[in-house]
């Protein structure tokens, strides 16, 4: 088993299916009348975020509490951070408390690589900048699986802001390695030119939505991230709902089967209408509850072993 | 649980045809001590356990045509042993519907030896519900045990050396069915 999870082309499609079928086992057992397992017992996990997060930090709380590790938190907000401390400081910080696992999020790329070389324990990459966010990835592979039963073959096309967006990057690299075919679809303004043979030779590249949906098994909606757009990518909000929104009318030209999924938080109206969001295809809130199954899933084969 | 190795000296202890007869004792024994297996459960533990304790539910529907529900209870999670090793990957748990709330659970397993396999699996079981009672079924008891654990359903006492290991094959798994024992008994 790996060491680290920074990055989703640290796991090959052995390991990757290895982290989904025991979430698989994870999730049967969220059903039961005792949630909580003794597995991680004495271990201590320490939830490290310089980024503001809800679903994640609370979703990674629940999956380490659950098997038992010791949780602290820990957010830029309220801590030396705000006194000018640095990364590594605060890194040799939580050595010395023996931390077995850091779950990082950070707003510089990269982050998780540097922080890994400090400290002794497990890292885990919860999002760093627009590089990437493994478990997202693994826990949208998982949704993909239960709801449609394969990975192998699907054709899945993320939509709209991808360069700002570290979901799509290690969705495209998690994806083609178990097999997927992808389809990256948005404004010409936000797929960096060079994306589709730098992280994957079968990914495409479309700036047609309505075009590519009849083919999809899956389309994931990116969230437009304006938090971090110095520049306008686009004229304007109507203009981008338009293009590459989801709305019902594009939702019809799905086949059948397919699925909607959007890692959160939306922007209804924006990426997304609320009648999408909150119909039958949508996957969003199981999304949500498949996170904790994944994250304790790749807690477990991180940190139950041997170290 | 039975690790596999190379065979150094390995000798048979219980053809298929042994253990095809044992597994019918063990059935009517559950039958005998559980008056008809009314209100009764199986749990196979992973791997071996879970084609025994089918086999075991198949008997005795064969001698009395009641049908008692098995299921799978994976203790992966409850080892004590967990840092020892590399990661484990996790066996499968399926409770049978209804549960094992205010049922009488009989574990089955192939080979008890140190206890602690079933030690991990009476914690896994108290998380599951709440068993009115909990019996033991093994095909294999060699000895050794570290804890005070006994089972309640013997299908052979083999005497054994801690360096020897016991392994078992069954047709669903293995491809056959057969006990042996390998490793020097100096």
């Amino acid at each position: 088993m790996i060491k680290h999870l920074r990055s989703a082309a640290d796991l090959d499609a052995a390991t990757a299916t290895l982290i989904l079928d025991t979430a698989a086992e994870m999730a049967a057992l969220a059903g039961r009348e005792v949630k909580k397992l003794p597995t991680l017992r004495g271990r201590t996990v320490v939830n490290l975020f310089y980024e503001d997060s809800t679903r994640t930090r609370i979703s990674f709380e629940a999956a380490a509490k659950r098997l038992s590790a010791d949780v602290i938190n820990f957010s830029a907000k309220g801590s030396s951070v705000s006194k000018g401390e640095s990364l590594k400081d605060t890194a040799l910080t939580l050595q010395a408390m023996g931390a077995d696992a850091v779950v990082i999020r950070h707003s510089a790329s990269g982050a998780p690589h540097r922080l890994a070389a400090w400290v002794d324990g497990s890292v885990i990459n919860a999002g760093d900048g627009t590089h990437e966010h493994p478990t997202q990835a693994l826990l949208d592979a998982y949704t993909m699986r239960s709801r449609l039963g394969r990975l192998d073959g699907l054709r899945v096309a993320i939509v709209g802001d991808v360069l700002h967006s570290r979901v799509a990057r290690s969705n495209v690299l998690l994806l083609t390695t178990l097999g997927a075919h992808v389809t990256l679809v948005g404004p010409p303004t936000l797929i960096p030119v060079d994306i589709a043979p730098a992280l994957s030779r079968a990914t495409k590249v479309s700036y047609d939505l309505d075009s590519v949906l009849p083919e999809m098994d899956v389309v994931m909606m990116l969230r437009v991230q304006t938090e971090r757009m110095q520049d306008s990518y686009f004229p304007s909000a109507r203009e981008y709902s338009r293009r590459y929104g989801l709305d019902l009318a594009r939702m019809r030209r799905l086949p059948e089967h397919a699925i909607v999924m959007h890692p959160g938080p939306m922007n209804r109206g924006m990426e997304i209408t609320p009648e999408v969001a909150d119909s039958s295809r949508s996957t969003i809130v199981e999304q949500v509850a498949n996170g904790v199954s994944t994250r304790m899933a790749v807690l477990y084969l991180l940190l139950g072993g041997k170290a | 649980m039975a690790q596999p190795r190379a065979d150094t000296a390995s000798k048979t202890i219980m053809t298929a045809s042994d253990l095809h007869r044992v597994v019918d004792r063990i059935a009517h024994q559950i039958l005998e001590k559980t008056s008809g297996a009314t209100g009764t459960v199986l749990l196979g533990i992973p791997t071996r356990g879970v084609p025994l304790a089918w086999r075991l539910a198949a008997r005795i529907h064969a001698f009395e045509g009641v049908d008692v529900p098995v299921g799978s209870l994976d203790i992966t999670l409850y080892r004590d042993d967990l840092r020892l090793h590399a990661t484990r990957a996790l066996g499968k748990t399926e409770l049978p519907g209804g549960g094992v709330d205010g049922r009488r659970v009989i574990l089955v397993d192939d080979v008890l030896f140190s206890g602690r396999t079933v030690r991990a699996a009476l914690d896994a079981l108290s998380d599951e519900g709440r068993p009115s009672s909990v019996q033991l079924a093994v095909l294999v008891d060699r000895g050794h045990r570290q804890l005070p654990i006994r089972a309640d359903y013997v299908g052979k006492n083999i005497p054994t050396a801690l360096s020897e290991s016991v392994r078992v094959s069954l047709t669903e798994v293995d491809g056959l069915d057969e006990v042996k024992l390998t490793g020097s008994s100096k």
